[in-house]
């Protein structure tokens, strides 16, 4: 592939590659039940009882 | 038996193959590294000899494993120590290349005491061993915490700790005797490139081997972090120092980039280095132990994923910034600043998400010091996010441009925004690390806070005018077309400022002792009997019923 070639595909497909791939990415922490993901994730690191981890359904 | 014959003739080998490679060596500088490598060869011998329990091995017992039971910590401890050791090294090389800009005479009239050598030590000393190190031990003890799992590989992960510390060493003194490939802060030699790639393979290895045996499901945002960064660090690290050497006996080697494209190779590693060393895994720290601190999860777990993704899609294109006005094509330059522009607003997001992790106990920050020093961390981490794209506007850049205004931005976010996270990150993890009841002393980490804090005002406020005078000194033309200042004129109107900057560097280094001090007491199992920071009133006078009273 030539220079040339490489820059109109990083400048066209290229890019709209990666946007979408920004997209989906963003996208994804906004699927339903994501806040209830978050929520156990964000408190994983004060989860001091269990011993063997797994999700805290407790 | 056998096992430690092999050590010690593996030892062995490696000092005989120094030896010979000093003894060969075309220019000096190699030779002394070379000898410094076959010294760290015979420590390493006489460790394996002297350490050794040959009354266990005399009996045949096996070494007892260690107790899977415990997070294996002992390269945390080391990496906080040599973070701090590095950290004043860096500081006192910083004040001291300060002094020689307003005292020429410091440069002592010695090559190897000149501003031009010492201020690559002063950059890598505290970016690479004062920030790497903090990097590279938090990163060991936040993986354990949040998989739940013990190190995957104990022996390599000391083996990236002093492999790390000898390419420290190898970079501190390569630089006072001149060797150097002259690319911003990637200027040792090739062959200390090469093992750094090793070490850096090696803690790569150790890092995702934990990562894989996790028994927490989920892979906390932290952890995203710090793999970015241990997995970007390695790409601009190897095509940045992609080298011919001229003799694989000496020092010298060529870039395999020449003219323009090797000035945007090492911006494409120069800003990236600043992106995925000074700021993405800081910002991992930001997520452990912001939240750890405050004792309340981090204010928006989902805006930590868009805070991550969006600095990894952002920031690999923001180096053509550093190359405003060069010969770099328009269009890249012009893509350099919009995206330099567009990363202002995840860098906030960040902030913002740190700070607002505190929201409904913002009296922490009167009561505690530690937390005291997260915030202006991220306050700090916020003003240069700003200044930064600020300064990459070709307008903007064409009056700041090589002036101390970009040194005084630099320093803005690396004592503000880094080194008071570290400094944050360390007293939490001393008395935890170190088994202790608490800090010797949290007073005296509020006079660190403080010291630190005036130290980096008066550094970054002195900057400020001497970069924009400077600047406006230099654009200056008089009505007959002619520059009016000569540059000698705009050197010696900055005295007064480059004195001030030193003053707010040894703020700042004072800071640092007193860290010093209240780490080395808090491990030496000491307690200071001081008034605790906040006290709640007590009346014991009001304390007590309303009766009442008959009438008259």
């Amino acid at each position: 592939m030539s220079y040339d070639a490489m820059r109109h595909f990083a400048d066209s497909w290229g890019l709209i590659f990666m946007g979408l791939v920004f997209l989906t990415f963003i996208g994804w922490t906004f699927r339903p039940n994501a806040n209830r993901h978050h929520k156990d994730a964000a408190n994983l690191i004060f989860d001091d009882s269990h011993e063997k981890g797994g999700n805290d359904d407790e | 038996m056998n096992n430690l014959l092999v050590k010690t003739g593996g030892w062995l080998v490696l000092v005989f193959l120094a030896f010979i490679a000093m003894v060969l060596a075309v220019d000096a500088g190699f030779a002394v590294h070379m000898g410094i490598i076959m010294s760290a060869c015979l420590i390493g011998l006489w460790v394996t000899v002297s350490k050794a329990d040959y009354a266990a091995i005399g009996r045949g017992i096996l070494k007892a494993l260690a107790d899977p039971g415990k997070y294996d910590d002992d390269p945390v401890r080391w990496g906080i120590i040599a973070t701090i050791f590095w950290g004043i090294a860096g500081f006192a090389v910083g004040l001291y290349i300060a002094l020689q800009l307003v005292f020429p005479a410091l440069n002592l009239g010695l090559e190897y005491t000149t501003f031009g050598r010492l201020r690559p030590l002063h950059t890598s000393a505290v970016i690479f061993a004062f920030g790497g190190n903090a990097l590279i031990a938090t990163s060991f003890y936040v993986v354990q915490r949040t998989c739940r799992a013990r190190l995957a590989f104990p022996r390599l992960a000391r083996f990236v700790f002093w492999g790390y510390q000898l390419f420290i060493v190898l970079a501190a003194t390569g630089y006072l005797l001149g060797i150097t490939q002259s690319r911003e802060y990637a200027e040792p030699e090739w062959y200390v490139d090469l093992w750094l790639t090793i070490v850096w393979i090696v803690y790569a290895v150790v890092f995702i081997g934990t990562l894989i045996k996790r028994t927490e499901p989920h892979i906390y945002v932290a952890n995203w972090f710090y793999l970015s960064f241990i997995l970007t660090i390695a790409m601009l690290h190897v095509v940045n120092g992609l080298t011919v050497p001229v003799s694989l006996l000496g020092a010298k080697s060529y870039s395999a980039f020449s003219g323009v494209q090797d000035a945007l190779t090492q911006w494409w590693y120069g800003h990236n280095a600043v992106a995925f060393f000074l700021t993405v895994p800081f910002l991992a720290m930001m997520y452990y132990f912001v939240p750890k601190q405050a004792e309340r999860p981090i204010y928006s777990y989902r805006l930590s994923i868009i805070h991550f993704w969006s600095l990894i899609f952002l920031y690999i294109w923001a180096g053509p910034h550093h190359l405003h006005y060069t010969a770099l094509p328009d269009w890249a330059q012009t893509l350099g600043m919009v995206f330099s522009i567009v990363l202002w607003m995840p860098s906030w997001g960040g902030m913002i998400n740190g700070l607002m992790t505190l929201n409904g106990a913002w009296d922490k920050i009167r009561t505690d010091p530690i937390i005291r020093m997260m915030v202006l961390a991220l306050a700090f981490y916020g003003m240069a996010t700003f200044e930064g794209p600020m300064l990459s506007i070709k307008a903007v850049n064409s009056l700041s441009h090589y002036t101390e205004w970009t040194i005084g931005h630099v320093h803005a976010g690396a004592l503000g925004w880094n080194g008071m996270i570290t400094f944050a990150a360390i007293y939490y993890l001393v008395p935890r690390l170190w088994d202790k009841q608490r800090l010797y002393s949290l007073r005296m980490v509020n006079w660190h806070f403080w010291l630190a804090t005036i130290g980096i005002v008066l550094y970054a406020a002195a900057l400020w005018v001497a970069g924009i005078m400077q600047g406006l000194m230099w654009r200056e033309y008089g009505d007959d077309g002619y520059l009016v200042y000569a540059f000698s004129e705009v050197v010696s109107a900055m005295e007064p400022l480059y004195l001030i900057r030193a003053a707010g560097g040894l703020m700042y280094l004072a800071g640092g002792a007193v860290m010093v001090y209240n780490v080395w007491m808090t491990i030496a199992g000491h307690e200071r009997a001081e008034k605790p920071m906040t006290e709640t009133p007590h009346n014991v006078e009001a304390d007590r019923p309303i009766v009442a009273e008959p009438a008259e």
